[in-house]
């Protein structure tokens, strides 16, 4: 099971608290998919949210707050404080919106917050892009998890950029990995566990779903099947509609 | 019998309203006894929409909602029975898609049919969904009308708690009863009124979009109520200027007209709702509750007014009653 910060979680799986029809549909889907971690925002509810956030903290998954909805250093700053007395953790999933439609990471002002935030003793998963300069970054200024997208935040796209996170977990074998963001369907979130992501983060594929609980325990099933494929040593594919060598005079049927 | 009800926004007017219908003599209390800003109910979009409602709600808001139209109708006469249209940006075709797949009672219309059906819409959408059977309603002007017929019927209204014992007590004071429901919370909802004179529509017209759903209810003579945001939040008071931007910036979408129109008023307010969004009755003693009705004050406050009233009248345990003692 995946390790953060020397934290070690029941589930591979992460899932968010938003966009539910009801916290009741929430609460069937955490049972149904008994997620290790629970994502929970707060910057929009203005500190009024107590009665919800009591309602995720009894889903039985531990809790990792975030800074959804900041767009600047300072916003995040300031979340992942009050977040930190709110839900008494060190643990903050950093968000810094650089564009307001994709809400694509702005990953200038992510470094600079995760630096501010790590030396305040915060434990910072990153919201990021798959780029080796911006994560190398990440790394140098202490975060001890990196969690690219795998497409934009509620596109459920799937795994936009497949040979980049590979690059990514080639370049970083020992430090936790999640792909966060854009996960649409039970198979992008398994092809993620596949090439050895720790962990997959997801929200609107459950939450939007026609049956929350149905497609949350379809999701878990595909983070363990991935999971334990990655672990198996899968084969290697070989394209035998490109041949490389002429076949004729070969003992191919030998 | 002799009932006193607590609180008089939308879910006690209607207890109200049904008791008084049946016979019985009704006396409301609350701190502020006419309708008006304090009561979450003052800030209601009026959508009638129980088909709509189900895309994202249990089925029994569908099932329940069916009759709203007819009880408002009757009690208020102020029912618009236009039907609701549902339209989404092209990026978002997926939407009314899915949005049609999870709802009934509704055809699919094309741009030629939706010209038809408003006309200052023409141009502007492809295709959307139509739902014939819906309605609204202006929910100030129907909590007046309903005030002032119980008035004529004898009902009388307090600010105070009068002297002199009722049979039985309903509490239908919505968030305020939290001291007593403690596992009702607040969901938070902003909303904006414009004028706008340069666009007429009949009908709601909501424009689905992943992240920023938005309504719009015409309230007659070029003015438009905007709706509603929904945070877990119980703040309550004035809107954000994301909220606003978010809604106005909608509302501009589907039509640029919106861009001149004058914002008349603002609001934001929480509303009262247990953990499955769905209302719920409860017997204590002689206290009846009655609460939770969520973002569906107007489409369900008659079913569980009904509800409560056959409970009073004859022992019954309703549908939403999941407490007897």
């Amino acid at each position: 099971m995946p390790v953060f910060y020397d934290i070690e979680v029941g589930s591979a799986l992460m899932l968010g608290t938003a966009q539910y029809p009801s916290p009741a549909v929430l609460a069937e889907a955490f049972r149904a998919a008994r997620p290790g971690i629970a994502t929970v925002s707060l910057r929009r509810e203005q500190g009024g949210g107590q009665d919800f956030w009591g309602l995720v903290q009894g889903l039985g998954a531990k809790i990792l707050p975030n800074t959804a909805g900041c767009h600047s250093v300072k916003e995040a700053v300031t979340t992942a404080h009050m977040a930190r007395e709110l839900f008494n953790t060190r643990w903050i999933k950093l968000e810094v919106i650089g564009h307001t439609d994709t809400l694509q990471p702005d990953v200038f002002a992510l470094v600079e917050a995760a630096r501010i935030l790590t030396d305040d003793g915060f434990e910072v998963f990153p919201y990021c892009t798959e780029d080796l300069t911006v994560c190398g970054r990440l790394v140098d200024v202490g975060c001890r998890v990196l969690m690219p997208w795998g497409a934009p935040i509620g596109s459920g796209l799937g795994i936009n950029n497949a040979w980049g996170l590979r690059a990514l977990r080639a370049h970083f074998p020992d430090l936790p990995l999640v792909v966060d963001a854009g996960i649409g369907l039970p198979s992008h979130a398994a092809e993620a566990m596949e090439m050895g992501y720790d962990a997959v983060l997801l929200n609107t594929a459950v939450a939007k779903a026609g049956d929350s609980a149905g497609m949350a325990r379809a999701m878990a099933l595909a983070v363990e099947a991935g999971r334990a494929a990655f672990l198996a040593d899968p084969m290697e594919p070989r394209d035998m509609a490109a041949p490389s060598t002429p076949v004729i005079g070969k003992a191919f049927l030998a | 019998m002799r009932a006193r009800i607590l609180g008089a926004g939308v879910m006690g007017m209607a207890i109200a309203t049904e008791l008084a219908a049946r016979g019985h003599q009704v006396e409301l209390v609350d701190p502020e006894p006419a309708p008006g800003p304090h009561a979450c109910s003052w800030w209601a979009g009026g959508m009638l929409a129980p088909h709509c409602e189900a895309e994202s709600t249990e089925k029994a808001v569908e099932r329940h909602g069916l009759s709203a139209i007819d009880w408002w109708d009757r009690h208020t006469g102020a029912v618009s029975r236009n039907g609701t249209l549902v339209l989404t940006l092209a990026r978002d075709r997926g939407e009314l898609a899915r949005f049609g797949r999870r709802s009934r009672g509704h055809s699919t219309v094309d741009a030629e049919a939706i010209a038809k059906l408003e006309p200052d819409l023409a141009g502007r959408f492809t295709s959307g969904l139509f739902y014939p059977d819906e309605a609204h309603l202006a929910p100030r002007a129907a909590l007046m009308a309903l005030r002032e017929r119980l008035v004529a019927q004898g009902a009388t209204f307090h600010t105070w708690a009068p002297d002199g014992a009722a049979a039985v007590v309903i509490d239908a004071r919505g968030l305020a009863a939290r001291d007593a429901l403690p596992d009702l919370r607040g969901v938070r909802g902003e909303m904006l009124v414009l004028r706008c004179p340069d666009l007429s529509l009949s009908r709601p017209v909501r424009l689905l979009h992943p992240r920023i759903p938005l309504y719009i209810v015409p309230r007659g003579e070029g003015v438009f109520m905007l709706g509603a945001t929904m945070i877990e939040s119980d703040r309550r008071g004035v809107v954000t200027a994301r909220s606003l931007l978010e809604m106005l910036s909608a509302a501009y979408a589907l039509h640029p007209a919106f861009g001149e129109a004058v914002v008349l008023e603002t609001g934001a307010d929480a509303r009262p709702a247990f953990p499955d969004n769905l209302p719920r009755l409860r017997r204590r003693g002689a206290t009846l509750y009655a609460n939770g009705l969520y973002r569906h004050g107007f489409l369900l406050s008659p079913a569980v007014a009904r509800m409560a009233a056959d409970h009073l009248e004859s022992d019954t345990i309703p549908e939403f009653m999941d407490e007897v003692s």
